[in-house]
């Protein structure tokens, strides 16, 4: 177990009964994974849990273990020990496909876009609209893309037929985002998602994960940016050399203390 | 702001616009093939001027046969390119399907012409499986694959011809494979096929746009598609035309060769495949971003080595042309320099070297652009060793389109 957890427990899972202690109404719950490279531990006994309808923001240096565990969760990678909850179920996700079938998208920071491929191709890559199994409806496609950036309020783009070369970084992250929600996603998980944008992207993009949580979608989010976590969170999770040192709704700590759990992964002046 | 607020607006913007504007509407927002084809003129224009014979009837249909070679051979090379790959044993493939065809249909074996088509077709297509094959499980650049193959199929086909089937080639000996180049339509039916064309076309594109309509998706402006149908009927016009032309000394000759329809037919089909399918759309997924395409669940090694087997069925049916036009296929026939002319058909046309860019109507440009060049060099008497040089200098200058195109492309993002 993580010792040294801070912050109120009343979310991250008080110890009812069965199924060593995992809240249903959670939708995804980690308990006591590992990982081991080797002799390297990667990830050390964390316990997490991420709410539906929530942005939780997952934070910490480089090497803490951030990229590991969300690969875990995504099913790239399997934990050498530990056990993963879905909607209060235990599973076992052992391929990426697992994952995609529990309604777990990942959105990685190269976004795994088409270039060469317009937005309706991107959307739907892998799994085309077809007439006979065959030759593409591309109406279809076309309709229901527009339908899905409409509903998630992307409106900067000028056409779905616009090749996604062509498009700025945010409106690429929110194609890969769209992409996700499409395929009933239940669980969004970005991984520093406005690393490489400018304010005003930056902006379009933290709305966007907005509107998937007020969907009552749960975004997990890998973040660097202190500044971003505060402006949309709602839970925060540190990590700290392998370990989940502390969580907990968002109005526990302030940037300062967030910023201490990250650099020292405790923090001496707590409450 | 966003049209998909509001899509059932016909591209009324572009419908205002003055004619520079228009013709960009055209075009479409990259070039395309739009650099390649005034080149092409250019080039016309230079050989006509220089020499009256080159734009004559029997000229100009010699020069389509030539092209035929071109424009399979760079087909084939397309479905690799697509994916960022290259064989570079095309040219010998094709050498191989020609051999087969010719030996298995002459007077010793006597084969119907579609069993011995049907075998040289499969066999370049095992031949195709087997590259991917290696590619695919070792890992290894199909440039060395294919390089490696090359050399293999080249001996493989020279022993054949040398030792296996007596006297040291393979003479064209059955009437349809003669007539793959040597035989046309007559001017009737070359003016029913010019027709079908643009009115297939027509009804073609005028479905897709009311479905569109219906669907309330944004259609093109009617201008664009009323200046394609004139395009595509004045260019059929035209060539009906000159095909027409009696092009004979003694008897005369008249009507469209056998080939442009073939080639046509294959164009359309690979068009719809690249185009209108998933299979088609895998491509250019894997050719644009392979890991993204193997994250969306793609078989990504499967279609790679589906693209090395319809390489090698292309350039197999190019083969198939080739030794039609040779009259033959002999160990002293052998032309290496065909190989190279594959990649420089697929790439001056203004396919990606890069992978994910490219169409199957490039090659056929390109095609049309080697002919043009070997055929009005030999006009006007230039020596051939200025063949090779020109055919490099307008490949060299293909290949810095590409890379220019694709940086100004990156530069967007």
């Amino acid at each position: 177990m993580s010792e040294s957890v801070t912050g109120d427990r009343d979310l991250a899972g008080p110890v009812v009964g069965s199924d060593m202690g995992v809240d249903p109404s959670m939708l995804l719950s980690l308990r006591g994974i590992s990982k081991n490279f080797g002799a390297v531990q990667a990830l050390r006994h964390v316990d997490l849990d991420v709410p539906a309808g929530q942005v939780t923001a997952l934070i910490g240096d480089n090497g803490a273990g951030k990229s590991t565990l969300i690969k875990a969760i995504a099913g790239i990678w399997e934990p050498s020990s530990g056990e993963k909850y879905w909607q209060g179920k235990k599973v076992d996700t052992h391929t990426p496909r697992d994952a995609t079938n529990l309604g777990i998208a990942t959105v990685y920071q190269d976004l795994a876009l088409c270039d060469n491929l317009d937005i309706v191709g991107n959307m739907y890559l892998g799994f085309e609209a077809t007439q006979h199994r065959v030759v593409l409806d591309e109406i279809t496609m076309e309709k229901r893309t527009q339908q899905i950036l409409r509903d998630l309020s992307v409106t900067t783009v000028q056409s779905v037929r616009q090749l996604v070369g062509s498009l700025s970084g945010g409106q690429r992250q929110a194609i890969a985002v769209a992409r996700a929600v499409m395929r009933d996603a239940k669980l969004v998980i970005m991984d520093e998602p406005t690393a490489a944008l400018g304010v005003t992207q930056t902006a379009q993009v933290l709305e966007l994960i907005q509107t998937l949580a007020s969907r009552g979608l749960g975004v997990l989010l890998i973040s660097h940016n202190l500044n971003d976590v505060f402006a949309v969170a709602d839970r925060i999770a540190v990590m700290y050399l392998g370990n989940l040192v502390s969580s907990g709704p968002i109005s526990n700590y302030s940037m300062s203390s967030a910023v201490e759990f990250i650099t020292t992964g405790t923090n001496a002046r707590a409450a | 702001m966003s049209t998909s607020s509001d899509p059932s607006v016909t591209d009324s913007k572009a419908d205002r616009l003055p004619l520079s504007g228009r013709l960009g509407g055209l075009i479409g927002p990259d070039l395309g093939i739009v650099p390649v084809l005034i080149a092409l003129v250019v080039l016309i224009i230079y050989f006509e001027v220089r020499s009256s014979v080159f734009l004559s009837a029997d000229n100009v249909t010699n020069l389509f046969i030539q092209a035929v070679i071109f424009i399979f051979l760079g087909m084939a090379e397309v479905w690799l390119l697509l994916l960022g790959e290259i064989d570079l044993s095309l040219g010998w493939v094709a050498g191989m399907a020609g051999s087969i065809a010719a030996i298995y249909t002459n007077v010793q074996f006597h084969w119907p012409w579609w069993l011995a088509f049907l075998l040289a077709l499969a066999f370049t297509t095992a031949i195709g499986a087997l590259w991917g094959v290696i590619v695919v499980r070792l890992k290894l650049p199909s440039f060395i694959v294919t390089l490696a193959g090359s050399f293999i199929v080249e001996g493989v086909l020279l022993y054949i011809l040398d030792h296996v089937f007596e006297g040291g080639g393979a003479p064209v000996q059955e009437d349809v494979l003669r007539n793959l180049t040597q035989g046309t339509l007559t001017p009737t039916f070359t003016w029913i096929f010019v027709v079908v064309v643009v009115a297939v076309s027509a009804v073609v594109m005028i479905v897709r746009e009311r479905a569109r309509r219906v669907a309330g998706l944004k259609v093109s402006p009617l201008y664009r598609i009323v200046a394609k149908l004139a395009a595509l009927s004045a260019l059929g016009i035209i060539l009906a035309i000159v095909f027409n032309t009696n092009r004979g000394s003694f008897i005369p000759i008249r009507g469209m060769p056998f080939a442009v329809p073939l080639v046509f037919a294959v164009l359309a089909i690979y068009s719809f495949i690249l185009a209108r399918t998933k299979f088609g759309r895998y491509m250019y997924a894997i050719g644009g971003n392979s890991e993204a395409a193997r994250r969306a669940g793609i078989p990504v090694n499967r279609y790679r080595i589906y693209a090395f087997m319809l390489g090698g069925f292309t350039a197999g049916i190019g083969g198939l042309f080739y030794v039609s036009r040779l009259g033959g296929y002999s160990s002293s026939s052998t032309d290496s320099t065909v190989v190279l002319y594959a990649v420089a058909a697929a790439v001056i046309g203004g396919t990606s070297l890069y992978g994910g860019r490219g169409k199957m109507t490039y090659p056929v440009v390109g095609g049309i652009i080697l002919a043009v060049i070997i055929n009005g060099l030999v006009l006007i008497q230039v020596s051939a060793t200025m063949e090779f040089v020109v055919t490099g200098v307008v490949l060299l200058g293909a290949v810095t389109v590409d890379s220019l195109a694709r940086r100004s492309q990156t530069l967007l993002k």
